[in-house]
């Protein structure tokens, strides 16, 4: 390999590191992208929602001839508490029509065809290989060393879009480590149901899907953000809990998930499925304020590598791809004056700075923050709903005056007045 | 369902040559660690109490390089298994 010089080497065949690399070859750019894995998405998990809209210039009639699972008409959210939940859903016949806003997919095959596309562009793809570290010139950034015996790939600009744990970053020093206050770990399984059943239970037809995402503490009193999504044949049932929570309250993460699966409200919708697979995969939460240094002398940094997650809107791969595009479209631009310095390739930050990555990234910024500091928001309150729900709909002679009075008394006793306005003050500055 | 059982239904190709790529930097560290949280926080239980040699001992085999021990404890040494080697998910 040492003997080429590439225009751009990318690291990581997800969805940042292959939409740069297809904008990449479509403009007739020298690009080889490394990853680590058999093949692109072995090693690649993500809930499973994919949002139409970002494929938008990197592959054309998205999502024909793509392998995707259902199309989602219909999201649910629910409070959840130990044996119940207060739920709030939106399904709309505008989410039925093409193109459609999200469908659910499976990365490790939702990657792969995604490489297709990069390789049938024109660009190169070199799996079964380790990116190590950067080679670095004069201070900058000239190619990248791989695990294989000369192994050494020359480049103009290295694009680093290596995943949550990205040891290129870290390599770089341009992230310092993750922390684990800002870091979710997510257990996933597939199972397997019929087609039909799932349509059954899900009040579906045809291709339409539906999510479900929970919050709140469903074991050991942590808070935990869960999700069930349907797919054709399978739904992918999730739960996640930042790693501090996990750490603190002594939590394994296959039990976390096994006490999902008991959940009454759950338990009904996988009954008599099969598991097929089970996995796992970070989550970098900490938004803006945990984003690395995104630029270098001859080096950017794309998607979850750079943090660009929205765990509000369960959003990352969309803003992946996006990142992954406007890489590329800053190459391109630097290539044109022959300049790949920090100074030319900061423009990348302008760029996203100008679309809904960084505008919504910033949006949310302080969130993490306030939820790190508040834990009630989202451990206390599901709670509460829950009791302040099961309180008002049992008929048992008491009236409702006194069902209020006492659920007003029982909001004060645990969180108080004072706080319940700070709280709502707290999330409206934050998500306002 | 039992862990053993889930572990069964994912690919993985074992680097019986490089060996593991998950080590403690300092295993004295872990005679002294309270929460040992690797034993608990790790989603496919790689980390497990060895009562004979009195330490951590390592089943990289069953890692699927989520990268959460490394985010819990600063003692370990966490990289990549070399290219093509570990985890290979068929879904995603």
């Amino acid at each position: 390999m040492s003997d080429i010089k590439y225009d751009v080497a990318i690291v990581g065949a997800g969805p940042a590191g292959l939409s740069a690399a297809i904008v990449l070859a479509k403009a007739g750019v020298n690009v080889i992208v490394i990853e680590r894995g058999r093949f692109p998405g072995a090693k690649n998990v993500m809930g499973g929602v994919f949002y139409t809209d970002c494929m938008k210039g990197i592959v054309e009639k998205f999502p024909n001839g793509a392998p995707v699972e259902r199309h989602i008409v219909e999201q649910r959210m629910w409070m959840i508490d130990d044996e119940s939940y207060v739920g709030f859903g939106h399904k709309n016949a505008k989410f039925d029509k093409e193109p459609y806003n999200c469908h659910t997919v499976f990365r490790a095959q939702f990657d792969k065809w995604l490489a297709k596309q990069a390789t049938d562009a024109g660009a190169l793809i070199v799996n079964q290989t380790v990116v190590t570290e950067p080679i670095m010139k004069d201070g900058k950034v000239v190619g990248i060393k791989t695990g294989r015996p000369e192994g050494d790939i020359k480049a103009n600009c290295v694009i680093v879009a290596d995943g949550v744990n990205s040891l290129m970053a870290k390599s770089l020093g341009f992230r310092t480590k993750l922390k684990k206050e800002s870091v979710a770990l997510a257990v996933k399984e597939i199972i397997g149901l019929d087609e039909k059943v799932i349509n059954d239970r899900f009040n579906v037809t045809g291709g339409q899907g539906v999510t479900i995402e929970m919050t709140g503490s469903l074991f050991k009193g942590a808070e935990a953000m869960a999700f069930l999504y349907t797919n054709k044949k399978s739904v992918s049932l999730g739960v996640g809990m930042i790693i501090e929570d996990m750490i603190e309250h002594k939590i394994n993460p296959n039990e976390l998930i096994e006490s999902l699966k008991k959940h009454p409200a759950i338990s009904p919708l996988i009954a008599g499925g099969e598991t097929k697979e089970y996995l796992a995969h970070m989550i970098p939460e900490g938004g803006y304020n945990d984003m690395p240094q995104l630029v270098g002398d001859g080096i950017m940094i794309a998607g979850d590598a750079a943090t660009m997650v929205n765990a509000v809107h369960r959003e990352g791969s969309n803003l992946a791809i996006t990142s992954g595009k406007l890489a590329a479209q800053t190459y391109l631009e630097a290539a044109e004056e022959g300049d790949f310095s920090s100074a030319s390739l900061s423009s990348y930050v302008d760029k996203l700075q100008e679309s809904f990555v960084m505008s919504d990234l910033k949006k949310y910024k302080a969130l993490p923050k306030l939820l790190q500091k508040n834990r009630q928001l989202l451990d206390k309150y599901p709670k509460l709903m829950n009791d302040a729900a099961f309180e008002l709909l049992t008929v048992d002679g008491v009236s409702k005056q006194e069902k209020q009075k006492h659920i007003w008394k029982n909001m004060k006793q645990q969180i108080g007045f004072t706080n319940m306005l700070k709280d709502l003050y707290k999330i409206w500055r934050s998500v306002g | 369902m039992r862990l053993e059982d889930k572990l069964y239904l994912i690919g993985f190709k074992v680097d019986e040559v490089g060996g593991s790529h998950l080590a403690i930097k300092d295993k004295s560290t872990c005679l002294v660690c309270e929460m040992k949280q690797c034993l608990y926080v790790c989603p496919c239980g790689v980390y497990e109490i060895d009562e004979i040699k009195n330490e951590i001992s390592i089943n990289y085999d069953a890692c699927v390089e989520c990268g959460t021990c490394r985010v819990s404890c600063d003692d370990i040494d966490w990289r990549y298994p070399r290219g093509g080697f570990g985890v290979s998910y068929k879904f995603g």
